[in-house]
């Protein structure tokens, strides 16, 4: 076991590629990605835990980046809201969002979409209570969540309901 | 809103966790899901010098049935209470709870033994452990030893944890057909800490209830067991008189304080409101 200062070698998945890194334990794994990797679409808001925006997969499951350490991700697998996009699994998602109006500042939006998509990915059609639960901890300061709550409606009803593809 | 700088061990073993922190001479914080530790240290309020993180210690996970006794490994996270099957089964309180902790990416983190040893008076799951009588094994220097949850949680934040020490497991005795449960909180937004919150674990023989114990929170500095109102309803049916005299009868367990946000008198009010909610819809639950 290494007990160190400074910074300290750091290796995980992110967006499917093996990314390798020096880093200080204090680093947030938030930080690590918009800073180290410049990976912006994760936003920083509140930095503890109750706005949501920062949300990413970490091992498959949505996770606070804000209120993980970059080295606690050791080994693991990151999916951030760019890699979600890259593989097309976000499109059906960004397209409800936009025919919804499910955003007008767009800082919350990341985080939302993570949330939705972990929600989705479950197989079913979720009822409101369900989305508003899910997204229980993500704030909007802009669209009163009416728009959001339909547009993850509409996508969960194109992914798993009847008749989907 | 950044930590101070720190250095950072994960010890594979319960031994070089306990070196660790003495290697810091105790200047050191445990993290497990770091869902109320890191806020903590981004705000400063702790400032380590080194972080120990207990992810990799093989005793704290897994959950296995020993006999009459359900171990929790102290990181197992919140999430699982909602999906481990042991836990539904025999522990039935905590899956009943965990839909109130907090939202679901930070129940996908925290972890059962953060939460305990945490013992914040608004959580869900410290007051759980007392309403199911579970025990906290707890790892020092010295060796193991077992700590029953009606002795663990002493004041504000404050548990028979020692510095240095580490929670390892909780030890529940496993429900069976035999036992009701319920669970219940008032809170003003979903995944709030709650004004006030509760539950109730017995066994039912007929119509009568045995064994009752009732444990709140957010009604003072730690959980509490209502004693009073357990005895009203121990050896009852429980009808509209038996539930009103322990409503009563709840006034002498509890002590909350006046707080910017909630008089005492309102909280008083709530929990004899929520008691009577609880007592209602008592059924089995695993
Ligand atoms: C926005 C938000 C809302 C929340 N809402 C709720 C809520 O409604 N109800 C609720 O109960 N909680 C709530 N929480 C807190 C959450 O449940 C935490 O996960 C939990 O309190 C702590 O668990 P953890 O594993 O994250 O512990 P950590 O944050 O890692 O640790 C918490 C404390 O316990 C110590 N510690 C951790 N593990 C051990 C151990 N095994 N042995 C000894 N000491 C240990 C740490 O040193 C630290 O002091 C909320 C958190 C956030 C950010
Ligand atoms: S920045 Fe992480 S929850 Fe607000
Ligand atoms: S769109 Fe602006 S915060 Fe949600």
């Amino acid at each position: 076991m290494n007990m160190m200062a400074g910074t300290v070698p750091l290796s995980l998945t992110v967006n499917g590629e093996e990314v390798a890194r020096m880093v200080a334990p204090r680093t947030t794994l938030a930080d690590f990605l918009r800073t180290d990797l410049e990976l912006t679409a994760t936003h920083v808001g509140c930095e503890m835990g109750a706005c949501g925006a920062c949300l990413v997969l970490l091992d498959g499951v949505p996770v606070h980046s804000c209120l993980v350490f970059a080295v606690q991700a050791q080994g693991q697998s990151v999916e951030t809201v760019e890699g979600l996009v890259a593989s097309g699994a976000l499109a059906p998602l960004q397209q409800a969002f936009h025919e919804r109006n499910a955003l007008q500042c767009g800082f919350c939006t990341p985080g939302m979409l993570v949330n939705a998509h972990a929600l989705i990915a479950r197989g079913s059609v979720p009822d409101r209570e369900e989305i508003r639960d899910a997204i229980s901890g993500n704030y909007c300061r802009c669209t009163g969540y009416e728009a959001i709550v339909d547009a993850i409606e509409a996508a969960a009803r194109k992914a798993n309901g009847e008749g989907a593809e | 809103m950044k930590a101070r700088a720190f250095a950072y061990a994960r010890p594979s073993s319960l031994a070089e966790a306990h070196a660790a922190f003495a290697g810091a001479d105790g200047d050191a914080s445990f993290i497990s899901g770091g869902q109320s530790l890191v806020p903590a240290l981004a705000m400063r309020l702790q400032a380590p010098q080194v972080l120990i993180d207990l992810s990799a210690i093989p005793e704290m996970r897994g959950v296995r049935l020993d006999g009459e006794t359900l171990r929790i490994g102290a990181l197992t996270r919140h999430a699982e209470t909602l999906t481990e099957p042991l836990i539904r089964a025999h522990a039935p309180l905590l899956a009943a709870a965990a839909p109130f902790v907090a939202h679901p990416a930070i129940r996908n983190r925290g972890t059962v033994g953060g939460s305990v040893a945490l013992a914040d008076p608004a959580s869900e799951f410290p007051a759980m452990m007392l309403a199911m009588g579970a025990e906290m094994e707890i790892s020092g220097v010295d060796g193991m030893r077992r700590v029953a949850a009606d002795d663990f949680f002493q004041d504000l934040y404050q548990t028979a944890i020692e510095p240095g020490e580490i929670l390892v497991a909780l030890h529940v005795p496993a429900a069976g057909p035999r036992h009701v449960c319920a669970f219940d909180e008032m809170a003003r937004r979903r995944g709030d800490y709650a004004m006030v919150g509760g539950g109730i674990l017995a066994e039912r023989d007929g119509a009568v209830i045995v064994n009752p114990r009732i444990a709140l929170f957010s009604v003072g500095p730690t959980p509490v067991r209502a004693r009073n109102a357990e005895a009203e309803i121990a050896g009852k049916a429980l009808d509209a008189d038996t539930i009103a005299a322990a409503q009563r009868a709840l006034d002498a367990d509890i002590d909350p304080l006046d707080d910017a946000e909630i008089p005492a008198a309102m909280r008083r009010h709530l929990a004899r409101v929520l008691l009577g909610r609880l007592l209602r819809k008592l059924e089995t639950c695993s």
